[in-house]
């Protein structure tokens, strides 16, 4: 028996011009959104002298931890700036903050669906899925064709893979909030967006930051990938040195990549917790 | 008019419950009905109507039914059939949002595990059946503060549940219910977490509140002695349907079939008995009528005291056949003779609290009102018979 080669390859090209063909402006509108907003971060970014920047931030990880963090941003963020790495630490947190951020906006509210119906649950879960497990690189290609070279394909394409966790987290923290207190929420005749606001988030909010936690690391992994299709920042200069075989400059690089996500990490780790006492 | 009336209401777990109903009208078992068509019947035709003021408690073991029976009262879980009538109006066909007004309005629920919200303080907590009907700020901190003094958790309103104790987290949850000033309140084994003694504490402040706040409560219990306690009637479960309604008295008095008898067979009648339950008629005389008249009635009764009473019935003392000679003797008044240091105790005494009293006196104890009129005597086999289980005849009572 002679089965032929199932054309999927050719499928998805075909879905791919089509939707070029027909929803053009659509991305255009995207296109336009999403750069206007990595431009403005980084335009706040870069805004402030880099040390009141550094300041900054000490004060806030110093309110949100402890000092041992602000002493970590103060000598991290010096040290990126003497390696003469701020410009592009601060175009990659763009994209970082950015793709974040979008992710969240998107994520959370498809989690409470997710949470609120299983067949919506049944459905994403396998996109989920696929988004995770289908290699970056496949997905880059697309994007570049949609919305062509620069920031904002690295911006989508860390969406896609880095939006999974928040979905998945916001979803389990809402369907593991205890049936006795959404039973007592409804005993009093709350309606579903007063259990939804004054209980199921409320309480679930620890697992969702887990979540938007593991979003954030996702998209800051995406850097290095983003930058393959023309999206600028420390992930390019590490792209660039590793296809030159420097490796001090590469290693360089890397660092101000590995302190700017020992920083995000545990700002967004910590975050909750003083509120919670 | 009842503030709740039940009519024929019916629960079937399972898929396209509707089928089991002409089964049930046909009088087939829970189990006949497990078995042959895979539904689980949860209540059975419950039938009975709720007085205002009243604490009905609905009592049986777990499986019983009875949890499920109180969430079709505010519609928690949907009935299959059947009719709740509140103050005469449809429960079971209110729409969405006049369900949400009925639950916020009229009828509020305490649970067995608390259900507290763990991110909320404690006076958060109270508040929330008020926040979600729109009520400002103020009025309702206001209010929620006055729950919590009636339960007596002045001071705590700013903890966090998870920081007090069991009985307390308790108290908060009745205190959320009561906030919102609701006709009724339902509570789910509200006391079965605590510990017994703390149980018993709030079973005796949970009476003391109904009588300062005057709410209807429904009360589900596995607890017989809780109960017999609490409950001005009780209705007894059994595999979703309802054995038995009645008064404390009449379950254990005149249970309605085999079932409610073992189940009451094994109660401690001591502890449920009081002294008015097996109090006789007194032999008695006014003082006026001197010592004579005294021991002549006596000798016709065949007793050898009689208790002193004047015209209001306001208990004097005891006065023994020997007192009564020695005082014709002497030429005295019965007044001055009596014996005015007299075991006394009130009507609702359990009968487990006056075995002490009754082992130290040989003389009958007497049982008096708050004025200290006099209501009947207790003598030693009139409790012994009661113990037994022999209902005390009607005509006995005083």
């Amino acid at each position: 028996m002679n089965i032929p080669k199932i054309p999927l390859g050719q499928g998805v090209e075909w879905l791919e011009k089509w939707l070029t063909t027909y929803f053009g402006p659509v991305f255009d509108v995207i296109h336009a959104v999403i750069g206007g907003m990595v431009k403005g971060i980084e335009n706040i970014l870069t805004f402030l002298p880099a040390l009141v920047l550094i300041v900054i931030i000490a004060a806030l990880a110093y309110w949100i931890g402890k000092w041992r963090m602000a002493l970590f941003a103060v000598i991290g963020l010096l040290l990126i700036d003497n390696l003469g790495l701020w410009g592009p630490s601060m175009q990659s947190l763009a994209l970082v903050l950015a793709a974040s951020i979008l992710a969240v906006l998107i994520g959370v509210p498809i989690g409470i669906l997710c949470a609120q119906s299983n067949a919506v649950k049944n459905t994403i879960t396998p996109i989920l899925d696929f988004m995770q497990t289908m290699p970056a690189f496949v997905y880059l290609l697309p994007a570049v064709s949609f919305f062509s070279l620069g920031v904002v394909p690295g911006v989508i394409a860390s969406i896609i893979f880095a939006i999974p966790p928040t979905i998945r987290l916001t979803n389990l923290g809402i369907r593991q909030v205890s049936p006795e207190l959404v039973e007592a929420a409804d005993a009093f005749g709350s309606t579903p967006s007063q259990k939804l606001f004054k209980l199921q988030l409320p309480i679930a909010l620890p697992t969702i930051m887990a979540g938007i936690n593991q979003t954030i690391m996702l998209s800051l992994s995406m850097v290095v990938i983003s930058s393959m299709i023309g999206a600028q920042g420390v992930g390019a200069l590490v792209y660039r040195a590793v296809s030159q075989a420097k490796t001090g400059a590469g290693f360089e690089a890397g660092i101000a990549i590995v302190v700017i996500a020992i920083l995000l990490d545990r700002l967004t780790q910590n975050a909750l917790k003083p509120k919670q006492r | 008019m009842p503030i709740i009336e039940v009519k024929q209401l019916t629960k079937v777990f399972g898929h396209d419950a509707g089928r089991a109903l002409p089964l049930l009208e046909q009088g087939w078992s829970k189990e006949k009905i497990a078995q042959e068509v895979k539904l689980t019947v949860g209540v059975n035709k419950a039938e009975f109507s709720i007085e205002e003021g009243e604490i009905f408690v609905i009592m049986g073991l777990s499986g019983s039914g009875k949890s499920t029976l109180v969430r079709l009262l505010n519609r928690l879980i949907e009935p299959t059939g059947g009719q709740v009538l509140f103050k005469g109006n449809d429960v079971v066909g209110m729409n969405p949002e006049q369900l949400r007004q009925f639950r916020r309005k009229n009828i509020g629920m305490v649970f067995q595990k608390f259900a507290l919200f763990p991110h909320r303080t404690v006076l958060a907590n109270a508040e929330y059946g008020l926040e979600v009907q729109g009520v400002e700020k103020k009025k309702r901190t206001e209010l929620a503060m006055q729950a919590l003094e009636l339960v007596g958790l002045k001071g705590w309103e700013h903890h966090r549940p998870d920081q007090l104790s069991g009985g307390m987290q308790q108290r908060v949850g009745l205190a959320r219910g009561l906030a919102n000033d609701p006709d009724i309140l339902l509570m789910d084994e509200a006391f079965s977490a605590l510990d017994p003694l703390i149980r018993k504490d709030m079973q005796q402040e949970l009476l003391e509140l109904q009588a300062r706040v005057k709410k209807t409560i429904v009360f589900i219990t596995h607890d017989l002695d809780e109960a017999l306690r609490i409950g001005d009637r009780i209705a007894l479960m059994k595999d979703g349907v309802i054995v038995q309604i009645g008064t404390p008295e009449e379950i254990l008095i005149q249970p309605a079939n085999k079932y409610v008898e073992r189940f009451v067979e094994d109660v401690d009648l001591s502890k449920v008995l009081t002294a008015a339950h097996v109090m006789r008629q007194p032999e008695m005389v006014r003082p006026e009528r001197g010592p004579r008249v005294a021991l002549q009635l006596m000798r016709d009764s065949g007793v050898s005291s009689l208790y002193v009473a004047d015209k209001e019935m306001k208990l004097q003392g005891v006065i023994t056949a020997e007192d009564a000679a020695q005082a014709i003797k002497e030429n005295k008044t019965i007044l001055e003779v009596l014996r005015r240091e007299i075991p006394r105790v009130h009507p609702d005494t359990l009968l487990n609290d006056l075995f002490e009293l009754m082992s130290e006196t040989h003389l009958p104890v007497a049982v008096v009102d708050e004025s200290d009129r006099l209501k009947g005597i207790v003598i030693k086999g009139a409790v012994l018979s009661a113990l037994a289980g022999n209902a005390v005849p009607e005509g006995e009572h005083v």
